[in-house]
């Protein structure tokens, strides 16, 4: 063990990853709201929309995310017409290819939790709401809602623990996250040992914290 | 005996098997991925220069050689975990690298090149042919401001852990804005895509991708050699000290060292090396 490079190290990997956690924070937001939407599609009884959300579950579930995100930054910039429209402004970036596909992957699980949530609700507290004479999309907002979301709650903090993880990849398209810095070390010392040592207990502090401000909102919201 | 135990009597002797039957072998590592250096076919064969230049090689020390297939950003420790024996990847011999595994005397040599997109506005950049960081003086020193001038605010690509990186790193061209591949081909494709404006790597493996893809790749500015990007290429080999000069393995490094720089000396001497050069570079890379 080599105490110089991990103090060296040390500072340069615990800045690198605020990068992770811009990556996993904004992915996390924007999966957010595309998993509340498809859930929302799977849960009302359309069925051209219904097996939209389906199809797009089933593709981002069924497929890794490192391929995922090389088709949208590698593959999606061998494309001609892609190159020469306004897209390009945002696929030239890898930041943006990189939460594009964090976004759409974590999208696809948030969608199949919150699905799973919303119909786990019992008919009882719509049907109490509607004996008191609620009106349907204040029902909606005010019972299904929050407790769709309070019982997703456990399976949702995996899902982040789950994407924080995932978020190293993001060093496979230039991206200069944890993992990338942590690579970057090791081609100009040779000893990974050390630095991903560092890394890893960087990623397993970040766990740490996700996992007890879930518990902590579990806890705070149960009923 | 029941099947259980001979299943596992098997087993044993099996991994006994491919344990003596590898002991002997020097295992050279290369990378595959960096054409015409090293490279894969369609079929994932390793095939290119060194590739060749291995098997000769091993051929004039006179034992059996197997050539291993391995990343390039973990080549260096591979080699001290004893992965494998021999780097033969386009190792440049640099100070940097001498710190951690030694080199034998270099076989062949390469120049570095900035290339570009045709229609880019660095095509005609004014600086001379070629730049040898280890001469310096006034015409070097000019060229280095000119480059400065034109990498300025531009996305320079480059292989991540290579010479070209130190370089673009070194200040010797100002505050660069380095983005760093995996492999040679990453940066092809996103040269090639327009991620990066410009890119440096050795000369031959962009004019191969040009030649191979159709893609309007052209070279830039001046070759680079000497300083940062070292002098030539040579089999990275581990330290005899990192086991210890008296043991087993130390001495067998050290043998290693001396049975490599022996067999380059013959493969030179019978023009093995001008003619494997001839045939992938298209010029004599040989030295």
């Amino acid at each position: 063990m080599d105490l110089d490079l991990i103090l060296n190290s040390f500072p340069k990997l615990l800045s690198a990853s605020i990068i992770t956690l811009k990556l996993l924070s904004v992915s996390l937001m924007i999966g957010m709201f595309i998993g509340l939407f498809f859930a929302i599609l799977r849960i009302k009884n359309n069925i051209i929309f219904g097996k939209i959300a389906y199809v797009y579950s089933y593709i981002f579930r069924g497929t890794p995310l490192l391929v995922q995100i090389f088709i949208i930054y590698y593959g999606f910039g061998q494309v001609e017409f892609i190159r020469e429209s306004f897209l390009w402004i945002i696929l030239k970036e890898p930041y943006w290819c990189a939460v594009i596909a964090f976004a759409l992957n974590t999208g696809a699980y948030t969608s199949e939790i919150l699905r799973s949530a919303f119909q786990t609700i019992k008919p009882g507290y719509i049907e109490a709401g509607k004996s008191l004479g609620v009106a349907n999309k204040i029902i909606f907002y005010k019972i299904q809602i929050p407790i769709a979301i309070r019982q997703s709650l456990p399976a949702y903090g995996n899902e982040i623990i789950l994407m924080l993880k995932g978020t190293s990849l993001a060093s496979t398209v230039t991206l200069m996250d944890l993992t990338g810095v942590a690579k970057y070390i090791i081609s100009t010392t040779f000893k990974p040992i050390e630095v991903f040592v560092i890394a890893g207990s960087i990623y397993l502090f970040m766990t740490f914290i996700i996992h007890n401000l879930i518990k902590f909102l579990e806890k705070k919201y149960s009923f | 005996m029941n099947i259980f135990k001979k299943f596992g009597l098997g087993l044993l002797i099996s991994l006994f098997l491919t344990i003596s039957a590898n002991a002997d072998k020097i295992r050279i590592g290369t990378e595959g991925a960096y054409p015409p250096w090293n490279s894969k076919d369609a079929s994932g064969k390793l095939i290119g220069f060194e590739v060749e230049l291995a098997w000769a090689l091993c051929r004039y020390i006179g034992q059996q050689c197997v050539i291993v297939e391995q990343d390039w950003d973990g080549m260096i420790p591979a080699l001290q975990m004893r992965k494998f024996d021999a780097i033969m990847a386009g190792m440049s011999i640099t100070d940097e690298r001498k710190k951690v595994i030694t080199f034998s005397q270099g076989y062949a040599d390469e120049v570095a090149s900035l290339a570009v997109m045709k229609g880019s506005d660095l095509e005609g950049m004014d600086t001379p042919e070629g730049v040898n960081l280890t001469l310096g003086g006034s015409g070097v020193n000019k060229a280095l401001k000119t480059i400065t001038g034109a990498l300025a605010g531009k996305t320079v690509c480059t292989q991540t852990g290579t010479i070209h990186q130190n370089f673009l790193e070194s200040g010797d061209v100002g505050k660069v804005n380095v983005r760093t591949y995996k492999t040679q081909d990453d940066v092809n494709l996103d040269l090639a895509s327009g991620r990066c404006d410009v890119a440096l790597a050795a000369a031959v493996a962009f004019t191969d991708y040009a030649e191979k893809s159709g893609k309007p790749v052209v070279l830039v500015g001046p070759t680079f050699s000497g300083g940062a990007f070292g002098n030539g290429v040579g089999v990275g080999l581990r330290q005899a000290s990192q086991m210890g000069e008296d043991s087993a393995q130390g001495k067998r490094d050290a043998a290693l060292l001396k049975a490599f720089n022996k067999a380059i000396d013959q493969a030179r001497k019978d023009g093995v090396i001008t003619r494997l050069a001839i045939k992938h570079f298209g010029f004599d890379a040989s030295m």
